[in-house]
């Protein structure tokens, strides 16, 4: 009730504001150390278009978790934002395009020639038909493990390239009252779960899942689980209080070894904590995913029916513009979705990344919405629930089995 | 609120002759003053109700192509999505929600009338700065849920306030251990046991006022619904496939002591109203008597609070029951250990999609509260007819 007062509130400002000047409103959920990275988008905005008043529209909450259940008030209330952030892929695909809502972008695409500059990997997961959808503005990598090296040297330890060495060094780490891995709320245990699910299937078997070539209950499928549950037993105990920030902070502080979380960490890690990537920080793929990428990216989109069309063309001409990203980028800590960006203004971590991103396996991410619908993504957490409450590897991949089934995945 | 304090005020006589008064111009202004609010309401609370009510019969959001789009075609499935609810293998998480709604609700009216009973009785012996305690007491209460939730997330941290001070580890917010555990296919058990009890209790009073023909029907209907229950009722795979346990999550230990914190000042507002109302002359007659002042409490005052005890009843249950955003600020929505109904509702609408599943929770939330409320209206309305 409040959100939807807020958000007419929110529309009737708008809708006052627009009678003054034009504008444009940017929904997204970057905020806080996320945030030094819309502003500089924005800023370069405004030094084109002076005359255009932006609304920065954020709703905090990790991954998007808040900020979606906003949208969905604003879309089905007939007042969409001017252009939103969504994860390309699925959750664009199988819930904003295929409900109808948004505005085939072939004519900006063929205008600014960027069906050259994207990767067709990228393109396929933006387009349905070979109509692109959205404008990605970077790509991010799921499956890293992020260590801190001194220590590291200090326990004696490497990290470990696969599950079964990491559950070896999880024994060593536990002896010395280390954590071996920290995780933290609820969505980056899900995140965690694509690594450990990547680690154990290989790429191959990963996608199948997805394309439901590969059943959620089958025999390879629960030894997910079960590895998972092997996992969990190196990990900390509180994990549901912690923000993803605060688990980054343990291992810096040396009281965790590792954690596997998105590549934004790198970014919080040199801009916020001020650590230099490499020495600082350390950063391997995750135990067994070497040689793959689990890719999610995050794009804007022009929702149909909205204002101030001009200035949302304008906005996505910007993103997808090697000036755009290259500002973007660099300060978020992710990589530039296209081929030609000048990898000299990035930092060491995201260059290595970069280099991956054109050599490696690319798969899509569960949690980050590349690889799953909405409604699938949103019930896994009902299927982490049932894993975490029962242990029960086999109850777990029934379950998700059966939502695949009632979310008609890989349709 | 006002309805609160009510119940003390029920000896005031009320004017009888309003009804017989001709059609004079004060009425026909009250009725038009009365009647834009009575549309208002109409549309915006009870035909809202309906619109609900009819999507959660629908299979909105069942299709995610459907679930956003601008004209979803929804098609009629009866009550499909209730029957999903209360026995579907994925909608465990809806039955362990209820649970923990009825556990929450008994823990926090418990803890807040006997906090704010403890506390009126204090206050009454009238210490030193009695206004500077009342006043503290009642403070809580002017915040809203999400700033005392926010506070109390901080002082329950794992490595946070509380488990600094008690030297203790418990992770109030995150536990998993569960109390009270019971099985869900014992439902139809308990379900007989307590209809069969109000069947005896029924037959117990026919057989105070010597009713024989009542009191052989109740106990025999009592017996054979037990008897159904005992045999019939437990394991019952016909209501449910699979054995599945749910009890009292001991996260919800937190939030309820935050809850508490924040409604105790509230009983103790109205147990302190309802202590000083009553007169000084009861008390001199009981003194006179040879009562000691605890047996004063006991004896006379206490039973005049019965109907104050109700009205707070009714107040915390309702807030209870629909609890959201005290749980939201203090322990988040994804967390399955310390969910209530009204998450889970905001969750499937707002995130799975699945509106026609979230419109069911909300109308199971909706008679849940009507439950509590419809009875306490009725009889209120009763009283003021008199």
């Amino acid at each position: 009730m409040k959100k939807v007062l807020a958000a007419v509130t929110v529309s009737l400002l708008a809708a006052s504001a627009a009678a003054q000047s034009k504008q444009l409103e940017i929904f997204s959920w970057w905020a806080g150390d996320e945030g030094p990275a819309l502003e500089a988008l924005v800023k370069l905005y405004k030094a084109k278009y002076p005359s255009v008043d932006v609304q920065n529209a954020t709703v905090t909450g990790g991954s998007g978790v808040n900020a979606r259940a906003v949208l969905k008030t604003r879309m089905l209330g007939g007042d969409p934002p001017d252009s939103f952030q969504v994860h390309a892929g699925q959750e664009l695909t199988g819930t904003w395009v295929a409900a109808g809502r948004m505005d085939d972008l072939s004519a900006l695409y063929k205008e600014q020639g960027w069906s050259k500059v994207f990767p067709k990997g990228l393109m396929d997961l933006i387009s349905t038909n070979g109509k692109p959808w959205v404008v990605p503005v970077n790509v991010h990598r799921s499956n890293v493990m992020w260590y801190n090296p001194a220590k590291l040297r200090e326990w004696g330890i490497t990290p470990p390239k696969t599950w079964d060495q990491f559950f070896t060094v999880c024994k060593t780490l536990q002896a010395k009252g280390v954590t071996p891995l920290v995780v933290g709320e609820n969505w980056t245990q899900q995140h965690l779960w694509e690594s450990v699910a990547l680690g154990t299937l290989g790429p191959a078997d990963y996608n199948n899942l997805w394309n439901r070539k590969l059943k959620f209950n089958s025999p390879k499928a629960i030894k997910v689980w079960e590895n998972f549950g092997k996992v969990l037993n190196c990990t900390n105990k509180d994990a549901s209080g912690l923000s993803w920030q605060q688990a980054v902070d343990r291992v810096v502080d040396g009281e965790a070894a590792f954690n596997i979380m998105g590549d934004w960490a790198a970014g919080y890690l040199s801009t916020t904590k001020g650590l230099e990537a490499g020495t600082g920080f350390g950063y391997v793929p995750s135990p067994g995913t070497g040689g793959s990428f689990i890719m999610l990216a995050d794009a804007f989109g022009l929702p149909k029916g909205v204002k101030n069309r001009t200035e949302v063309l304008n906005w996505l001409r910007l993103l997808g513009s090697k000036a755009g990203q290259d500002a973007f980028n660099p300060l978020k800590g992710s990589i530039s979705a296209r081929n030609d960006s000048d990898l000299s203004k990035y930092s060491k971590y995201s260059q290595s990344a970069a280099k991956d991103f054109r050599t490696n396996k690319i798969v899509g991410s569960l949690v980050h919405g590349a690889a799953a619908n909405e409604t699938f993504m949103s019930n896994f957490a009902t299927v982490m629930e049932i894993y975490l409450s029962t242990k029960s590897a086999s109850k777990a991949a029934n379950a998700a089995e059966a939502i695949a089934t009632q979310s008609n995945l890989g349709k | 609120m006002a309805n609160a304090k009510q119940p003390i005020l029920k000896n005031t006589p009320t004017p009888k002759a309003a009804s017989k008064k001709p059609l004079d111009a004060d009425r026909i202004v009250a009725a038009l003053l009365l009647i834009p609010s009575i549309i208002l309401v109409g549309i915006f609370v009870y035909g809202f109700i309906g619109q609900t009510m009819y999507t959660s019969l629908t299979d909105w959001g069942q299709n995610p192509a459907q679930a956003l789009a601008l004209n979803p075609e929804l098609k009629y499935i009866g009550f499909q999505n209730y029957a999903d609810l209360f026995t579907g293998l994925l909608d465990s998480r809806f039955r362990q929600d209820l649970v923990s709604t009825l556990f929450f609700t008994l823990f926090f009216i418990v803890g807040s009338l006997g906090l704010g009973l403890v506390l009126a009785v204090m206050l009454d012996q009238n210490p030193k700065g009695e206004s500077f305690f009342r006043t503290l007491f009642l403070f809580p209460m002017s915040l809203s849920f999400i700033v005392t939730g926010t506070i109390w997330r901080w002082l329950l941290q794992p490595e946070g306030g509380f488990n600094q001070l008690l030297g203790t580890k418990f992770q109030w917010l995150n536990s998993r251990e569960q109390v009270f555990q019971f099985n869900w296919q014992d439902i139809p058990f308990y379900t007989a046991l307590v209809v069969s009890l109000v069947f005896f209790w029924i037959a117990f009073q026919a057989f105070q006022n010597k009713k024989t023909n009542r009191l052989i029907v109740a106990a025999a209907s009592g017996l054979v619904l037990l008897l159904w229950g005992i045999i019939f009722g437990r394991n019952a795979e016909w209501v449910y496939p699979i054995p599945e346990t749910h009890g009292f999550n001991l996260a919800f230990i937190g939030i309820i002591i935050a809850a508490v914190w924040q409604m105790a000042g509230y009983t103790m507002a109205l147990y302190l109203a309802g202590i000083r109302g009553v007169p000084e002359d009861l008390r001199e007659a009981a003194r006179v008597d040879g009562c000691t002042e605890i047996q004063i409490y006991q004896k006379v005052i206490f039973p005049l609070l019965t109907p104050i005890t109700l009205s707070a009843i009714i107040i915390l249950g309702h807030i209870s029951l629909k609890i959201f955003d005290l749980v939201f600020a203090m322990a988040g929505a994804d967390n399955a250990t310390t969910d209530v109904p009204a998450l889970l509702m905001y969750l499937t609408s707002f995130r799975s999609n699945q509106f026609a599943k979230g419109a069911a929770i909300s109308m199971v939330l909706l008679v849940m509260v009507a439950a509590v409320i419809v009875p306490y209206l009725y009889t209120s309305l009763r009283k003021d007819r008199r």
